[in-house]
């Protein structure tokens, strides 16, 4: 049986959060398929880098460690994924949509001349039968994506072509511990084998990476805070239901005002204008100067206790009720029901 | 070694505009009436652009190619494009390049920027109908040529390399890489410069062989202009293989297409128990709006 790979970012030593996602991820899928989990790390100094991924439930871990492959560059990595594929076969490789993942796989999957299906938001195992010649199959790997700025949602499938390549973006998937002592085999990469000459075409003149820093605009769900939150303990709330979700937090202007908020996460009028997904009001009673900032958000909801605040109108769901009450509710609820 | 300027090939795209579905693309369903929206100049491709035109203003003789692919209408952006300083451009058009997925596309695009055989290739980092950044490294992959995917600048080009300044997720990076290569531009990259009247005036009658057809009141004048016509290459044109464009040629296929369904402004009232914010989530979960 063919199995399941996960292409690992390395980020100061440790497997970033969204390698670590998508391997609870294919460990599902593995078990389901009935195949095996591979990992592949590249980079440097990243001797016993397996003890950070057994756990989540990798069977092999293939280790391409060489100083020339830290920091990440396209042409050396996508010949190591492409030996490495080549050599092990896998069905399936899964990679992380971030600029490293988004800049790899398009590469190698033309390489192999493998599908590839970018920012997948669900991975399933399903079946499929050919419209015209009747040909069945089995234990496709359904990715699952919305297109045309999320208008719809599509169904993409690789009947023929190996492996069955996707990438999916942090946060989307859940993270969790297969087993605390699941224990695997460590593989050490071929480099002599795999890699080129002239992969090493790169020359860094210079390299920053900054602390993550608060951008709300590019957020696809935002849930926002204002004066009638009360106090900045109390957005703590509203962060936990940003971190469930996969969203930001946004603040009104009398919220940043009052010091619950950081300026940066102002929305409105003096502060950015957003256009998520979702918008969730917290205690925002609805003044034009922040709904100028949100109103063309595809679904608001509101929470408040006042019945009559102007923000309802423009809610698609208005919810009359106590932030303390009703946003662990909402995590609560959502734990439950996601998959 | 001094080389008079650069031959740059930027690859567009044109594109419904997705990002602003307004009611009046809304169908009664509550779907996306897709032809109801407006065809314009994919974004990032226009910032990949601007990088062309800002080494075009650097480096004397320079020249810029649009190089697009799609039906015959996409011609409009070839002109676009010289109205804001390109020199030219071909449309890449042909019905068995239609339903090729990112691969296929690849393919083709691969062919012709060879046979335009240009020291640098800028396309935009994605297209906004399926925001797939897949085309640029993949075009690249096919002519084995280096990849420099998120440029936010292209600082020099110097001695047979480009400097280009990356945009990564947290930072950034400044890498030099030999030439020839492919570039992806972000949108956090500079704004693509306005229309310009003087190339305005002179490209608004450059049109393809068949919108020649189409309209023939200034056919003749054409004639005797080759900068007013815009060369259509179809498969034959990039000795492109049949089995390796459209739907034969695309690995992926699309099993199941999903219309959102949004529903119509109606605030609804609920109350902070436990069953209405479970049906509530449920809902989210169900319509895709979390999850």
């Amino acid at each position: 049986m063919n199995n399941i790979i996960v292409y690992c970012e390395i980020e100061d030593g440790h497997v970033v959060d969204v390698s670590l996602e998508l391997l609870t991820k294919g460990r599902s899928l593995a078990n389901q398929l009935g195949c095996k989990l591979e990992a592949l790390a590249i980079g440097h100094d990243i001797k016993g880098i397996e003890k950070q991924l057994f756990p989540y439930g990798a069977d092999i871990v293939h280790v391409a460690d060489d100083k020339r492959l830290a920091p990440y560059q396209t042409l050396p990595h996508t010949s190591i994924v492409i030996g490495v594929i080549r050599d092990e076969q896998p069905q399936i490789a899964l990679f992380g949509a971030t600029s490293v993942g988004r800049d790899l796989a398009p590469r190698v999957s033309s390489a192999l001349h493998s599908g590839l299906t970018a920012d997948c938001t669900s991975l399933e195992i399903g079946e499929h039968t050919e419209n015209k010649t009747g040909k069945e199959y089995k234990n496709l790997l359904y990715q699952i994506r919305p297109a045309f700025g999320g208008n719809i949602i599509a169904t993409i499938i690789n009947p023929d072509h190996r492996p069955q390549m996707a990438t999916v973006r942090e946060g989307v998937m859940k993270k969790e511990i297969y087993k605390v002592d699941h224990a695997g085999e460590v593989r050490n990469a071929d480099l002599a084998k795999y890699l080129n000459d002239d992969d090493f075409v790169l020359s860094f003149l210079d390299r920053q990476i900054e602390k993550r820093k608060i951008d709300i605009k590019n957020s696809s769900i935002i849930v926002a805070g204002g004066y009638g939150v009360g106090s900045k303990e109390n957005f703590n709330l509203l962060f936990q239901l940003a971190e469930v979700l996969g969203g930001e937090v946004g603040a009104s202007r009398a919220a940043v005002d009052a010091g619950f908020a950081e300026h940066a996460r102002q929305v409105g009028q003096t502060g950015v204008t957003v256009r998520p997904k979702l918008y969730i009001a917290c205690g925002i009673s609805g003044q034009i100067q922040h709904t100028a900032g949100m109103d063309q958000s595809a679904m608001i909801i509101s929470i408040n206790n006042d019945p009559n605040a102007p923000i309802n109108a423009l809610a698609d769901y208005s919810i009359v009720g106590d932030i303390g009450e009703v946003v662990p509710k909402m995590i609560k609820y959502y734990k439950q029901n996601s998959k | 070694m001094t080389k008079k300027g650069f031959k740059i090939v930027v690859l567009a795209k044109q594109v419904p505009d997705t990002r602003n579905v307004g009611k009046d693309a809304m169908k009664a369903d509550g779907t996306v009436n897709r032809a109801a929206l407006p065809a314009i100049f994919n974004p990032e491709d226009l910032n990949a652009l601007e990088q062309a035109l800002s080494i075009k203003d650097r480096y004397a003789g320079t020249t810029i190619t649009i190089l697009t692919m799609g039906p015959g209408r996409a011609a409009e952006i070839i002109r676009e494009g010289m109205y804001r300083g390109a020199d030219d451009g071909v449309l890449l058009t042909d019905r068995k390049f239609a339903g090729s997925d990112t691969l296929a596309t690849s393919y083709a695009i691969s062919l012709a920027v060879k046979k335009l055989n240009p020291d640098i290739v800028i396309a935009g980092r994605q297209a906004i109908d399926g925001d797939t950044a897949q085309v640029g490294p993949q075009v690249a992959e096919k002519m084995n040529l280096p990849q420099i995917t998120y440029a936010e600048e292209i600082l020099a080009i110097d001695k047979g390399k480009a400097v280009i300044k990356r945009r990564l997720e947290r930072g950034f990076e400044v890498v030099s890489c030999p030439m020839p290569l492919v570039i992806t531009v972000n949108a956090s990259a500079p704004e693509c410069r306005s229309r310009n009247a003087k190339f305005v005036m002179k490209f608004k009658h450059a049109k393809t062989v068949t919108e020649l057809q189409e309209s023939t009141s200034d056919y003749m004048e054409l004639q005797s202009r080759a900068y007013l016509r815009i060369p259509e290459w179809g498969v034959a044109d990039i000795n492109a293989d049949d089995k390796d464009l459209g739907l034969s040629g695309s690995p992926t296929k699309v099993k199941k297409i999903e219309n959102v369904v949004f529903q119509a402004k109606e605030s609804k009232r609920l109350s902070a128990a436990d069953a209405d914010i479970e049906s509530l989530m449920k809902e989210l979960i169900s319509n895709h709006t979390i999850g």
